[in-house]
């Protein structure tokens, strides 16, 4: 089975109003060469989920920059002054989510879990409109699984079935996404062949993976 | 008297430092908290946790050292030390969560005598979002608040927050360039006063009741 496409080729996957996740953290580990042709294809009214919306000129934040985005879903926002900009304005939504909360809902969604139970948020605004739930004499905010039409991973060594090998903090919530999307899309900084990962040193298991694009040099 | 902004500064990194016990695992904040990390006590071995997915964060890398893949949890080019080791956000705040991290150090907006900290957003003007904020304050064992006492002279220590919380009940101790205050459940208890400065500076810059420890210590660092 060949995963190979072009960045062309992705681009046809991505359509307007898709929920689309990508791994970074402030633009640490995010594919670059697909946000820089989403941007260019002007796809229009995601629901991005990410980390955080990184800086006008890097990562995702280069959607919000070009008005791609409706709605966000992520934990800070503070480093791209273009996102409360819009906030504000009434041009996009944001949700914010604690970043560990942010993390469990991917991979509840990932791993088939109704949701996750955590203290996080109890006693704040992120409560608000959710159920709590005690469990041994605690409180718990329920909350629910979020997943994607497509997820976008930055992969820093892929081989050709797929297997993901992330270099130092480029790894974030790139695992993560790539449970739980319909779509996952990996763009390959180094490709090697098989069996140039070591099998335990796989980080994501290629049945994760459908499609892998190469980093533009 | 009050001491000037950058001894006052000094004093809070130094004193914060002195809470950290050998074995630790610490999650340091941006800005005034990151600083604790220059004064760690000789003998004593701390573990520094960056939440974007590593330990053994390390000191900023010389200009021309700088690994494009290693950023600490502000977005900076970062290092790891020795033994460190790498994770991905579900693993880092298992850790944050799920009480692996000994003491946390923040800054705060404002700060309780519940123990409630308000830090993340003030409505209208600047809402740069939690990130791990809330779930550090919920998870780490002891929260620990650096912060200058006021803010250009009005009251951030208050008997009830009034910005939107980022957590209710979490903040263990207070560290300020005044005083050092520990949270009870009969209120904030007054431990130790900075150089310099009088108990009735602490009381005028502190917007609520202060139980005065029998054991009224100087800061020392």
């Amino acid at each position: 089975m060949n995963k190979f496409r072009t960045v062309d080729e992705v681009l046809d996957l991505i359509k307007d109003g898709q929920t689309i996740m990508f791994g970074g953290f402030l633009g640490n580990g995010t594919a670059e060469s697909i946000v820089d042709a989403i941007v260019k294809k002007g796809v229009k009214d995601i629901t991005l989920i990410c980390n955080d919306t990184a800086f006008p000129d890097r990562g995702v934040g280069k959607l919000i920059v070009n008005k791609q985005v409706k709605k966000a879903i992520v934990s800070h926002i503070g480093t791209n002054p273009e996102t409360g900009r819009q906030m504000n304005s009434g041009e996009l939504e944001v949700e914010l989510v604690p970043q560990g909360t942010l993390a469990e809902r991917v991979r509840a969604a990932g791993a088939g879990l109704g949701g996750v139970l955590t203290p996080t948020g109890l006693g704040t605004v992120v409560a608000e409109g959710k159920e709590i739930i005690e469990i041994d004499g605690k409180q718990y905010l329920l909350e629910k699984p979020l997943k994607a039409d497509i997820a976008i991973v930055f992969g820093s060594v892929v081989d050709k079935k797929g297997n993901i090998w992330y270099n130092k903090t480029t790894r974030n919530f790139n695992p993560l996404i790539a449970t739980a999307a319909d779509v996952v899309i990996v763009e390959a900084e180094k490709l090697v062949e098989v069996g140039e990962i070591e099998p335990e040193n796989v980080m994501t298991p290629h049945i994760f993976v459908d499609y892998i694009v190469r980093r533009a040099e | 008297m009050m001491l000037d902004k950058e001894r006052g500064r000094v004093l809070i990194a130094k004193r914060v430092a002195k809470e950290l016990k050998d074995g630790d695992v610490v999650n340091l904040g941006i800005g005034l908290p990151t600083e604790v990390a220059n004064y760690i006590p000789e003998g004593i071995e701390v573990t520094f946790q960056s939440e974007n997915g590593f330990i053994g964060l390390g000191p900023a890398p010389k200009e021309g050292e700088e690994d494009k893949d290693l950023v600490n949890a502000g977005g900076k080019y970062s290092s790891i030390l020795p033994g460190g080791a790498c994770f991905d956000s579900s693993m880092s705040f298992t850790i944050i969560r799920g009480g692996h991290v000994d003491a946390t150090v923040l800054g705060a907006l404002q700060v309780d005598e519940k123990g409630n900290l308000a830090n993340w957003m003030i409505p209208g003007k600047m809402v740069p979002g939690m990130g791990g904020a809330m779930d550090l304050v919920v998870g780490a064992k002891k929260v620990i608040v650096a912060m200058e006492h006021t803010a250009k002279g009005s009251h951030k220590i208050l008997k009830e927050c009034t910005l939107p919380l980022t957590a209710a009940n979490q903040v263990d101790l207070i560290v300020t360039d005044m005083a050092v205050i520990e949270v009870t459940k009969d209120g904030l208890l007054l431990k130790e006063i900075a150089p310099e400065t009088t108990l009735e500076e602490v009381k005028e810059a502190t917007g609520a009741e202060l139980i005065i420890d029998s054991n009224l210590k100087t800061m020392e660092v």
